[in-house]
């Protein structure tokens, strides 16, 4: 019998990692896409390390991070009462850092692409940056948006590794669908595994298409006279 | 410091001009018009300078003063037109309103620059005329101090360019503006302007009224053939006056290239081949 708890945990864990995300990256990278200093691209290269570094390498370094033996997981765990080593909270920590590459580099493209005239023209109308952060930039992005929500949400669904390293496989708090699959496979119930995969499998295409139609809409109403 | 074909040249302007006149800044390319236009913008900001404007100070490098762009009252006319994609003519210009509650500006511009058929289209469906005046009507909304234009009209062809020239010479005289307009185009200069200045890399070389900077009979030309010998140079020139032949010397040469665009200046004196 399917048990449906480490999708509900997948799921949860992908929404709340790539909605914090969207709030993190919208003002990170206006910053990182209209600052001057030059000392900003190495920020824009950290942003990209989780990208090019192996998980397990990530989930280690964070383990050791996290662990209440030491440092600053000793200090989280005696003075706040927070574990972050096979928790939800270490999970949702780890899929920040994780996936982050994937919601702000999109974004900061999309500010690139604008033409810098808009930025200019509202503030010749009198307007803040941040009314026209709001009011101008953020809409005439809204592909880049997207395609930071989609592939965020995918990838967080998608971790393996540094869940594995950092939350175990904790049925109800770090058994993601992702190490459910591995454990089931370990245990030789393929079935079982096959329908976890199958779920997700859907799950992920249905999330695609849903916004892939949507984009088209709004590209379509935007353009009709 | 401005960067110009010939290599960085510095930009240094004093300029005075009077309230609710047009004043047109003319010159070659890599001259220095944008760049002025936007120093005055608040766009840029110059390594020293000071800006006053109507007994406002808007930049005083010395006393390390400056306005930001968003608090000058000013309207500014982008040679790309810079309208926002998302949104219709009616609500560029709604945008524009600093009171959104006031929007009887907004129904008088429509109207005065006949936009009130397309005032619910976006820009991507709008002509680049009909976009200008999208852009001019944005940018007067806010009945601002300064008007600044910058090259406004160098993306349309000639007849469009006549018919938005009027479009902002009346906007200019309904709303009692002061005008800055940037123009490589000399008879746009000599239709628009209440005063001209010539600014020629990074310095002015004159300023008065259009007629008496510029001789009566100046046409615009291409260079069609260039005959270089040792002692001289035989440059032919096509305009609207015909075949002009010139001859030059040889120190001269090396600048004219087929193609280029020349202004003849014809006067009595010269007997002409």
């Amino acid at each position: 019998m399917i048990d449906w708890q480490p999708l509900w945990l997948s799921i949860r864990l992908a929404g709340i990692t790539t909605l914090l995300l969207l709030m993190i990256s919208i003002p990170l990278g206006y910053w990182l896409a209209y600052s001057r200093q030059r000392w900003t691209i190495a920020v824009e290269a950290l942003a990209s390390l989780p990208m090019v570094l192996p998980p397990t390498v990530l989930g280690f370094y964070l383990l050791l991070a996290f662990s209440p033996a030491q440092g600053f997981g000793h200090f989280l765990d005696r003075y706040l009462d927070i574990r972050l080593v096979f928790t939800f909270p270490g999970l949702v920590v780890a899929s920040l850092l994780y996936s982050f590459p994937f919601m702000i580099n999109p974004i900061i493209a999309g500010f690139r692409s604008l033409s810098p005239n808009l930025r200019a023209a509202s503030r010749t109308l009198g307007k803040s940056d941040g009314t026209t952060l709001v009011r101008i930039l953020l809409p005439n992005i809204r592909p880049a948006l997207i395609t930071g929500v989609v592939l965020s949400f995918a990838h967080t669904i998608g971790e393996f590794g540094v869940v594995m390293m950092i939350g175990g496989s904790i049925p109800g708090q770090t058994r993601v669908a992702s190490v459910a699959i591995y454990d089931e496979v370990q245990s030789i119930h393929y079935s079982l595994a096959n329908q976890y995969a199958i779920v997700l499998l859907a799950f992920s295409f249905i999330i695609l298409l849903l916004v892939y139609v949507v984009n088209r809409y709004f590209h379509q109403t935007s353009t009709l006279p | 410091m401005l960067h110009t074909a010939q290599g960085p040249r510095r930009l240094e302007v004093e300029l005075r001009w009077q309230q609710g006149r047009l004043l047109v800044i003319y010159g070659p390319s890599g001259a220095g018009k944008t760049t002025l236009l936007r120093l005055v913008a608040g766009l840029l900001k110059p390594d020293t300078g000071f800006i006053e404007v109507e007994g406002e100070t808007w930049l005083d490098t010395q006393r390390r003063f400056e306005l930001p762009t968003r608090c000058r009252s000013i309207g500014f006319v982008f040679q790309d037109f810079a309208l926002f994609p998302h949104l219709t003519v009616r609500q560029q210009l709604e945008y524009a309103l600093p009171d959104p509650r006031n929007k009887t500006i907004v129904a008088e511009l429509l109207s005065l620059m006949e936009l009130e058929e397309l005032q619910h289209r976006r820009p991507a469906l709008l002509s680049g005329g009909q976009q200008q005046r999208v852009a001019l009507a944005r940018a007067i909304a806010r009945r601002p101090r300064l008007l600044l234009l910058d090259e406004p009209l160098s993306a349309l062809d000639d007849d469009m360019r006549n018919k938005l020239q009027d479009y902002i010479l009346m906007a200019h005289r309904h709303y009692g503006l002061t005008t800055l307009l940037v123009s490589h185009h000399l008879p746009e200069v000599l239709r628009l302007a209440d005063e001209a200045v010539l600014l020629e890399e990074g310095k002015i070389t004159g300023q008065g009224s259009p007629t008496a900077l510029f001789p009566a009979n100046v046409v615009t030309g291409t260079i069609i053939a260039i005959d270089r010998s040792d002692v001289a140079c035989t440059v032919v020139i096509e305009s609207a006056q015909g075949i002009t032949k010139l001859t030059v010397g040889p120190a001269e040469a090396p600048v004219w290239q087929v193609g280029q665009s020349v202004n003849l200046s014809i006067s009595p004196r010269n007997p002409g081949p």
